[in-house]
């Protein structure tokens, strides 16, 4: 059941991300983004983290995908034009993400005493996460919300007109 | 054919998932050339790297690691909230999303 589970989810998550990249239009991306970043959270629960796979659907499938899609919608973004990019890229970039993707697989591979992941083996509960996050990591846990409203408060400031910007506009 | 149906999944299969999702996000980095497109790539290395984080965390039991992908989304939010309100930004400077017109700091 797990093998089965493992491949549906993953050959998603796989599939999803190549067809980001073979997509021409920005909102085809965003959906078959949404779709890896939910299949992400079903393999978390596979792995028994049920805080993270509620929170990927939430934070990352809801919310920062919400964002992308309505920035994708707002600034009307067409399709785009395939050029292969710089030289750079293709002639370094390519082979060196070649290259990793080895390197890091023959790693993985001769890896020893990697375990094996079940499907009836003990989840880690919300209660165990939020018992450390409350206690040892409070200070980071608070230094991360204060982080989060600078950044809101940052969006705001660069995403709304200022006043200098609309009268320029406006004299046009 | 037996272990291939038995219950169990290797890790070692959850981590190559991860390293193969995380040079799915670099080459749409390198290749990509919508700006969006560009940050969604961004958005699925990070991805890629806290599966690695969740499958070490299930190999050693241990709730820290967890954790930390739980800081990882966070900032994660805060990076998409600030990076699309410089996308709009930038949209309203130069009227275009492609990576290769927006060339101001080029030599």
């Amino acid at each position: 059941m797990h093998v089965i589970l493992f491949a549906v989810f993953a050959g998603f998550c796989l599939a999803g991300a190549i067809n980001l990249l073979l997509q021409s239009h920005p909102i085809n991306s965003a959906l078959s983004l949404i779709v890896v970043m939910t299949s992400l959270a079903v393999l978390y629960l596979m792995l028994g983290a049920e805080f993270l796979a509620i929170a990927q659907v939430i934070v990352y499938a809801g919310a920062i995908m919400v964002l992308f899609t309505f920035v994708v919608m707002l600034l009307n973004a067409g399709r785009e034009d395939r050029t292969l990019g710089s030289r750079a890229a293709l002639r370094i970039g390519f082979p060196a993400v070649v290259a990793f993707l080895a390197v890091i697989a023959t790693m993985i591979l001769h890896a020893q005493g990697l375990g094996q992941a079940s499907l009836n083996e003990a989840i880690t509960t919300t209660e165990e996460l939020s018992a450390v996050l409350f206690t040892k990591l409070l200070l980071p846990f608070e230094v991360t919300s204060v982080l989060i409203l600078i950044a809101i408060l940052g969006a705001v400031a660069l995403a709304s007109r200022s006043e200098g910007q609309e009268e320029r506009t406006g004299g046009k | 054919m037996s272990s291939f149906l038995s219950q169990q999944v290797p890790l070692s299969w959850y981590l190559l998932l991860s390293a193969a999702l995380f040079s799915l996000g670099v080459v749409g980095f390198l290749f990509k050339r919508n700006l969006i497109t560009v940050f969604m790539s961004i958005e699925l290395m990070l991805n890629g790297v806290n599966l690695s984080f969740v499958t070490f965390a299930h190999q050693w039991h241990a709730v820290k690691g967890q954790i930390f992908v739980f800081f990882v989304m966070m900032v994660a939010a805060a990076e998409a909230a600030v990076g699309l309100a410089i996308i709009i930004a930038v949209f309203r400077a130069r009227a275009t999303l492609a990576v290769d017109r927006i060339d101001l700091m080029k030599l």
